[in-house]
C-alpha cells in the first residue's frame, strides 16, 4: 500500500485576542500532530469539540496555511506549493448542510462551479451531462438540478454536498462531520454512500466526527485527538477493544450503547472535570489533569507518540510495550 | 383520582401556519406512574418535544389543542388557567432544555436566577434561598459552589451551565422533570456525566423524569419505558427491553438496524430507512411511515392502523400486527 496523504510535525496555531506588543499568545489548535493516509483508506479522527480535529482536516488540504510541519500528497511536498491543481484532486465535504449551500444558487451551478473551475468540461452539454450523472450517482437526479437548496431536505441537502465535491473526480476527501447534522434514519443512508462511492471511485478519506460508533464503523483505522495533539493511533478494531490511552479508554466507556442489558451493567469510566483551556494547556502530558493514573513524570515530560505495536500509536508515559 | 402521574390521552394538537394545518400530535395518549422513566424517541419534527411541552401548558404560538385530555398529577392541565400553570410549571413540573447557553439569562448572575425560582416558589427568605442555592449547587455536582453563586453563564463550561440548569430545574423538587436533549449539545464525556447525575439524583430524590431524545444508546442507559414517535404518532411503546430486543413497527426494527454498534467485532452493513421524513404539511393517508417502509401492504396507504397489544407493557401501531392477530383469529375459528 502506498501512502496517498502525509502529515509531518503539523502545527497550527492561531493568534488569541489577548496580544500586547511585546507577548504574543497563541491558540495551538493542532500542535505536532503526524500521520498518514494510504491509498483507498479511510482515516477516522475523534475527540471532543475543540481538540483540533477539524483543524487538522482543513490544514490537511490548506484550507489553513499551516504554522510549521510537511503535508506531502502523493510523494510531493504540497506545504507551499499553488494549491489550484491540486483542488481538484482533494476536496472537502462539510458539516452543516444548511450553512455550506449558497441558497441563491441552483444545484446545478453549485456542483457545475468546480466543473467550470477546473475546465473540465469542454460544451455546455458535457457539462449538463455531467453534473447529471454526478447527481444520479448520489441519489438525486436531472429534476432537482434546477431547484434551489432550501427546497431540500437535510440529508438530500448533505447529498448535494457530497455532489458537489465528487464532481471533479477527487482521490482525496475530507468529511468534516458530514452525518452529525442528520437525523438517526438518514445518517444510514448517507454512511452507506459514503463506503459505496469510496469503492466505486477508489476514494481515500480522512472522516473527522465525534461520535465513535459512526467513525469505527466507517474507518479502516482511527486517530484520537485531545487538545490539539493526536493520543493514540490504531485500526478500528484495536482501538475500540484494545484502546491503551487512558483518554480513549474513557471516550470508548463513555459512549451510550443501544442495549439496555449491556449499558446498564457495563462500567463506565467517568472523567472528572472538564477539558482544559487550549490557550493555556497542562504542562507535560495535557491530559494528565483529568487522567486517573497521573502521576510526577506525565507533569514534567510531554509523552512521545510511539509504536507499542505493530501499526498501533500511544503517545502516554505509562503504556509500555 | 387517577393512578398515574401523568395521563395524556387522544391529544390532538395543531399549528396553523401560513402555509397550512400541521398535525404536530395525532391521537397521543401517554400513561406515566410516579417514579418512572420514559424515554420519547423520534426523529425531528415528530413531535416529541411538543407533546412534553403541552404537559407544561406549554404550546407555541400558532399551535392549538383540537382534542384530548392531559392530566398531571391529578389536575387536568387542559383546563388550567394561567395562574395556576404559572404555580406548577417550576414546582411541580421542570423542565431542562437542549441548549444551556440559551436557556440560562446572561444578566444575571448563577446565584439569582436559582434563588428566583425558590422565591417565587416557595415561603423562604433571601437567606434561607440562597443556602438552598448552595445546597443545589452542592447536589448537581459544582465546585466551589460560594464562588459559582456570583458567576455569570459565559463563566462556565457547557457542562457546567447543564448542571446548573439542573439545580434550577430542582430547586422545588418537582415530581417530574422534562429534560428536552439535554446532553445533545455536549460532548461524550461531558454526557456521562451529565446522564450520571440525573441517575443519581433520580434515585434521591424520587422523581419521574420524561427524557426526550433522538439518541438510542442514551435511551437504553437511562429509560426503563421507550415511546417511539412517528410523525405525531407514538408508533410504538414498551419497556426498554421490549423495545431494544423485541421491536415490532417496522419504523422501530428499521431505526435499531441503521445505528452502528461501537460492540460489533465484525463490519455490519448498515440498513438505512430509505426515503425522506414526512412532509408534515401533506402527511400521507393511512400510515405516516408507510412510503418509507419495506413491508408496505395496500390497506397501510389507506387506513391509519389501530394499537395492537402485545403484551400488558408493550403495544404498537402496524398493520402487519392486526394481519397477524386477524389470521391467528381465522385461523382459531377453521379449526
Amino acid at each position: 500500500m502506498s501512502k496517498l496523504v502525509e502529515v509531518k510535525n503539523l502545527k497550527q496555531y492561531f493568534p488569541a485576542p489577548g496580544n500586547s506588543l511585546f507577548s504574543k499568545r497563541y491558540l495551538k489548535a493542532v500542535d505536532d500532530v503526524s500521520f498518514y493516509i494510504n491509498k483507498g483508506e479511510t482515516l477516522g479522527l475523534v475527540g471532543e469539540s475543540g481538540c483540533g480535529k477539524t483543524t487538522t482536516g482543513k490544514t490537511v488540504i490548506r484550507l489553513y496555511e499551516p504554522t510549521a510541519g510537511k503535508i506531502i500528497y502523493n510523494g510531493e511536498d504540497i506545504t507551499k506549493v499553488n494549491m489550484l491543481p491540486y483542488r481538484r484532486k482533494m476536496q472537502i465535504v462539510f458539516q452543516d448542510p444548511y450553512a455550506s449551500l449558497d441558497p441563491r444558487m441552483t444545484v446545478a451551478d453549485i456542483v457545475g462551479e468546480a466543473i467550470d473551475i477546473h475546465k473540465l468540461a469542454k460544451s455546455k452539454k458535457e457539462r449538463k451531462e455531467r453534473i447529471i450523472s454526478i447527481l444520479e450517482r448520489v441519489g438525486l437526479n436531472s429534476e432537482h438540478a434546477n431547484r434551489y437548496p432550501h427546497e431540500f431536505s437535510g440529508g438530500q441537502r448533505q447529498r448535494i454536498g457530497i455532489a458537489r465535491s465528487l464532481a471533479v473526480n477527487p482521490e482525496f476527501v475530507v468529511c468534516d462531520e458530514p452525518v452529525s447534522a442528520l437525523d438517526v434514519s438518514i445518517q444510514a443512508q448517507i454512511i452507506n454512500m459514503f463506503e459505496e462511492l469510496q469503492e466505486e471511485m477508489g476514494l481515500t478519506y480522512l472522516f473527522i466526527a465525534h461520535d465513535l460508533s459512526v467513525v469505527k464503523h466507517i474507518s479502516n483505522r482511527i486517530g484520537v485527538m485531545y487538545l490539539g495533539k493526536l493520543v493514540e493511533l490504531a485500526s478500528s478494531y484495536e482501538l475500540t477493544f484494545h484502546s491503551l490511552h487512558p483518554y480513549t479508554q474513557s471516550l470508548i466507556s463513555a459512549i451510550p450503547i443501544p442495549d439496555p442489558q449491556v449499558s446498564r451493567t457495563r462500567q463506565r469510566i467517568v472523567l472528572e472535570g472538564d477539558v482544559p483551556s487550549p490557550l493555556d494547556p497542562p504542562s507535560g502530558c495535557r491530559f494528565r489533569t483529568r487522567c486517573r493514573y497521573a502521576t510526577k513524570i506525565c507533569a514534567e515530560q510531554e509523552p512521545e507518540f510511539k509504536e507499542v505495536d505493530n501499526g498501533h500509536f500511544v503517545a502516554c508515559h505509562h503504556v509500555t510495550k | 383520582m387517577s393512578e398515574y402521574l401523568v395521563d395524556i390521552r387522544n391529544l390532538r394538537l395543531s399549528f396553523f401556519t401560513p402555509a397550512g394545518e400541521v398535525k404536530a400530535l395525532n391521537d397521543v395518549s401517554i400513561q406515566m406512574k410516579q417514579g418512572e422513566v420514559l424515554g420519547i424517541v423520534g426523529e425531528s419534527g415528530s413531535g416529541k418535544s411538543v407533546t412534553a411541552y403541552s404537559l407544561m401548558g406549554l404550546v407555541p404560538e400558532p399551535g392549538r389543542i383540537i382534542s384530548g385530555t392531559i392530566d398531571f398529577n391529578g389536575h387536568r392541565v387542559t383546563e388550567m388557567t394561567e395562574k395556576q400553570l404559572r404555580e406548577m410549571r417550576g414546582n411541580e413540573i421542570s423542565i431542562i432544555f437542549q441548549d444551556p447557553m440559551t436557556s440560562l439569562n446572561p444578566v444575571y448572575t448563577i446565584g439569582n436566577q436559582i434563588e428566583e425560582v425558590i422565591l417565587l416558589h416557595t415561603t423562604k427568605d433571601r437567606k434561607a434561598a440562597r443556602e438552598r442555592a448552595l445546597e443545589l449547587l452542592n447536589l448537581v455536582g459544582i465546585n466551589e459552589p460560594h464562588k459559582r453563586l456570583r458567576q455569570y453563564p459565559h463563566e462556565l463550561s457547557g457542562g457546567m451551565r447543564q448542571r446548573v440548569m439542573i439545580a434550577i430545574a430542582l430547586a422545588c423538587e418537582p415530581k417530574l422533570l422534562i429534560a428536552d436533549e439535554p446532553t445533545t449539545a455536549l460532548d461524550v464525556t461531558i454526557q456521562a456525566q451529565i446522564l450520571e447525575l440525573m441517575n443519581d439524583l433520580r434515585k434521591k430524590i424520587g422523581m419521574s423524569i420524561i427524557m426526550i431524545t433522538h439518541d438510542l444508546g442514551v435511551v437504553a442507559s437511562m429509560c426503563e419505558k421507550i415511546a417511539v414517535m412517528y410523525a405525531g404518532k407514538i408508533v410504538e411503546y414498551g419497556t426498554a427491553e421490549e423495545i431494544f430486543y423485541n421491536p415490532q413497527h417496522e419504523y422501530t426494527k428499521g431505526l435499531l438496524m441503521s445505528i452502528p454498534k461501537l460492540n460489533a467485532t465484525e463490519h455490519e452493513k448498515l440498513i438505512p430507512i430509505e426515503g425522506t421524513p414526512v412532509d408534515m404539511l401533506m402527511p400521507p393517508q393511512g400510515c405516516p411511515f408507510a412510503p418509507r417502509c419495506n413491508s408496505c401492504m395496500k390497506i397501510c396507504l389507506r387506513e391509519m392502523p389501530p394499537y395492537t397489544d402485545i403484551n400488558a407493557d408493550h403495544y404498537s401501531a402496524c398493520w402487519l400486527l392486526q394481519k397477524e392477530a386477524y389470521e391467528s383469529l381465522k385461523g382459531g375459528v377453521a379449526q
